[in-house]
């Protein structure tokens, strides 16, 4: 308690002291309303990543990092009031890190306009990998119609590369995010012959039968689920309810979280997830992170999040911001750097398998590269499978890379449809 | 002693029928439009703007579209949200139809369809009342989000089923899309407050308005006495969806900027709008916009205490916030059944004999 108190008093002091040189990196995380279950561990591995590099390397190149926390409860209009009031603290927020599709597509017209950058990680709008349109806009290492790519991938994998004769159901929430793979889904039906269902949920999920019960009457070969928060929980609920064969049953890296599904028990066992970062604990990094947060008691949250998968989604996260501060610094050969510096860092942002050893994390991501033209990295990705007697997921296969040729002219043909509709002018060249 | 009508004298009708007939209140009245229209636009900054005046501003004008509806004409509805999608999304169909029309004028219009669209989910009301209307209306609610959802048309066929509101301007002045300095959406969903408020205090207080009231009073009566229900709960139903059309354009191209329906405007924006009308005050003009300023400020000021002045987690804050709202709600509705307008009557009340209330 009395520790407790000290903390609370010095975070107040911290709070009260005027804006020192440091780098205000504003978190809008949920940790209440439908989707609390999976907003709490990535906010808490974004803010116990921050706290790491301060405690342990004093910031990032000597500043330090200052990370307002606001509560959008995955709501927009709370994600504007959010916005507008981290938008000026200290010397100005870098970079923006939603996590909601919805509040990203609102954000992006005021990023643009602010001239600051946003990070969606494997979330958002994902034509905004066409850099020539999104200056401000990042979605690296992956975006959805990367995930519906995968996802087919690995069904045409496990069926010798041919689906012709399949019939794939998409689960999806129906909003924005959830909407975001149909049209790749489509293409790639075009491409592979398989025949595609579309079930759509709505917000927040907690009712699905009457989909379940088209499930069991038609069914699909394949499931692949575009769900979030409480959404995950009952779909894979009733996917045990129904007998679904649980390897058949594939969701996008958003529904592929213990809190997803450890509420359906043994049964869920086979249940496949997609992934672009690796799980567990077993990184040098938490030894850090035990070291200079939790045993600190600067763990943000309950400090029972910890190792679980969103948890390192969060971390990966605020450890790619964190690599493109790095690069902006030594491109301007500043440590206090500009919006404008961390954007031009974050296009010149490369992700090799040294620099991850590097900072503790070995193996923990693909390689990725992001250039002026391409936002998005090279879309790799992997598939994963819950074990449930030892309660974790595990990767199954390697990353690997999405179809190309069918996702590149559809981000160019949504990319320029934006473009033309705002009148952006087309930059790189 | 403040509010007394003595020596207020009045020589003609119309100086007796105004809204505001006692002095005291009517130089309050000019001093809020003052500040509101000459002060505030000087001095707002994007926060204040994005976090307070506009959702107040819009909240207030479905609110009074909604009290119509309830506190006027008694017909309980509980489509607001639905409402606010339509005229959302007409605003959007407009936009992106007739980039060379004036936003202005593409609001209104969006509003007169939501008046036709509200006017057609009216008709059960015809035949139902009280809570069957209500489920009616969930009706409403439920099937125009759906449909938003469904047709790929009125979102304009793009890949994730959002809308954006591109830049528009009055005047030469960008009033949506990003680039927009604070004062200009601020003016524009004002004036567009200030014309509802006042085309609203009109129509209720002149025959269409109490026409309203017979209804919502004893309807058998006032078929009686000559009042056309037909006539009168659509024309209540069309006014209302009106105003929340109105509100619900403003809420999408000004205030938001992109928008996806079922977030926006589902079931919760029906029953917070509600809220709003029910505890600003039923039949009260002035009770819409205490009700949209009890329900949008409050929040805003107990996070921005309790974050951002005491230094709290923000999640306790967020469900310290629902407590404190939900139990202020009760307290008022314990305290005073006819919500804050009839406070404020109260108040007048009491000023009026003030200090010698005997």
């Amino acid at each position: 308690m009395k520790l407790k108190l000290i903390t609370a008093t010095a975070a107040a002091i911290m709070a009260a002291a005027p804006a020192m040189a440091e780098l205000v990196l504003p978190s809008l995380s949920y940790r209440t309303g439908p989707y609390a279950a999976n907003g709490i561990p990535f906010a808490d591995g974004y803010a116990d990543y921050f706290t790491l590099l301060n405690e342990r390397d004093g910031g990032i190149g000597g500043e330090t990092i200052r990370m307002p926390e606001c509560e959008t409860g995955y709501n927009t209009e709370k994600g504007v009031e959010c916005y507008e009031a981290t938008r000026s603290e200290g010397d100005g927020a870098l970079l923006y890190e939603p996590l909601s599709t919805g509040i990203t597509y609102q954000l992006i017209p005021k990023v643009t306009a602010d001239g600051i950058p946003m990070h969606t990680l494997g979330y958002g709008r994902t034509s905004a990998k066409n850099g020539k349109v999104f200056k401000w806009v990042f979605n690296y290492p992956a975006n959805y119609w990367d995930g519906a790519s995968i996802a087919i991938t690995h069904i045409l994998n496990e069926n010798d590369g041919d689906i012709s004769d399949k019939k794939i159901a998409l689960v999806y929430h129906n909003s924005a995010y959830g909407k975001e793979p149909i049209r790749t889904l489509e293409n790639l039906a075009e491409k592979h012959g398989y025949e595609l269902m579309l079930l759509p949920v709505d917000h927040p999920g907690q009712e699905q039968k009457s989909q379940w019960l088209q499930i069991r009457r038609e069914r699909p070969d394949n499931v692949i689920m575009w769900g979030w928060g409480v959404m995950n929980q009952v779909a894979i609920q009733e996917a045990v309810n129904i007998r679904y064969p649980m390897e058949n049953f594939i969701g996008i890296w958003w529904s592929g979280s213990e809190n997803d599904v450890k509420p359906a028990g043994k049964k869920a066992d086979g249940y496949k997830a997609l992934a672009f970062h690796n799980f567990g604990t077993d990184y040098p990094i938490y030894d850090d992170i035990q070291e200079y947060v939790v045993d600190a008691g600067k763990a943000a949250g309950a400090g029972d999040q910890i190792g679980t998968v969103l948890y390192n989604r969060g971390m990966y996260a605020a450890m790619l911001a964190a690599e493109a501060i790095k690069t902006a610094q030594e491109m301007a050969g500043t440590s206090k750097i500009t919006r404008a510096q961390l954007r031009d860092g974050m296009e010149n942002l490369e992700m090799t398998e040294e620099k991850m050893a590097d900072l503790g994390l070995p193996n923990f991501g693909p390689e990725f590269k992001v250039t002026c033209e391409n936002h998005g990295g090279n879309g790799y990705g992997a598939v994963s499978q819950w074990d449930a007697e030892a309660g974790e997921f595990e990767l199954i296969t390697d990353y690997y890379q999405s179809d190309q040729e069918v996702l590149a002219p559809l981000i160019e043909e949504d990319s320029m449809a934006y473009a033309e509709e705002n009148d952006i002018e087309l930059r790189c060249d | 002693m403040i509010y007394r009508e003595a020596g207020d004298f009045k020589t003609s009708y119309q100086a007796d029928s105004q809204t505001f007939p006692i002095k005291f209140d009517r130089y309050g009245y000019y001093l809020v439009l003052f500040a509101a229209f000459l002060v505030v636009p000087f001095v707002i900054d994007d926060y204040w703007v994005n976090s307070v005046f506009l959702p107040f501003l819009i909240y207030a004008i479905a609110a009074i579209g909604l009290n119509i509806l309830v506190g006027y004409c008694g017909q309980v509805s509980l489509g607001t949200g639905g409402f606010m999608a339509v005229g959302a999304y007409a605003c959007y169909k407009l936009m992106t139809a007739f980039p060379d029309v004036n936003i202005f004028f593409l609001v209104i219009v969006s509003g007169a369809i939501t008046a036709v669209v509200g006017a057609l989910f009216g008709l059960p009301s015809l035949r139902i009342k009280g809570f069957y209307l209500a489920v009616a209306t969930l009706a409403a609610q439920f099937f125009l989000v759906w449909l938003f959802n469904r047709v790929p048309w009125f979102y304009n066929y793009s890949a994730s089923g959002q809308i954006s509101a591109p830049e528009r301007t009055v005047f030469g002045v960008p009033v949506t899309g990003a680039e927009t300095s604070a004062w200009a959406p601020y003016m524009f969903c004002l004036v567009f407050v200030f014309l509802s408020a006042i085309v609203a205090r009109n129509l209720t207080r002149g025959s269409v308005g109490r026409k309203w009231m017979a209804i919502r009073d004893m309807d058998i009566a006032a078929e009686i006495i000559g009042v056309d229900p037909l006539k009168a709960k659509l024309s209540a139903f069309a006014v209302s969806s009106f105003f929340v059309g109105i509100a619900g354009a403003l809420f999408f191209g000004v205030y938001l900027g992109a928008i996806e329906v079922g977030e926006a405007f589902g079931i919760d924006k029906s029953f917070l709008v509600l809220f709003m009308v029910i505890i600003g005050g039923l039949g009260s003009i002035f009770g819409s916009f205490a009700g949209a300023a009890f329900l949008v400020l409050l929040p805003v000021l107990l996070k921005n205490t309790l974050v951002g002045g005491l230094g709290w987690p923000t999640d306790l804050a967020a469900h310290l916030e629902l407590v404190i709202v939900g139990a202020l709600i009760i307290v008022f509705l314990v305290a005073e059944p006819h919500g804050i307008a009839q406070l404020w009557r109260v108040t007048k009340q009491k000023l009026r004999l003030w200090p010698f209330p005997h």
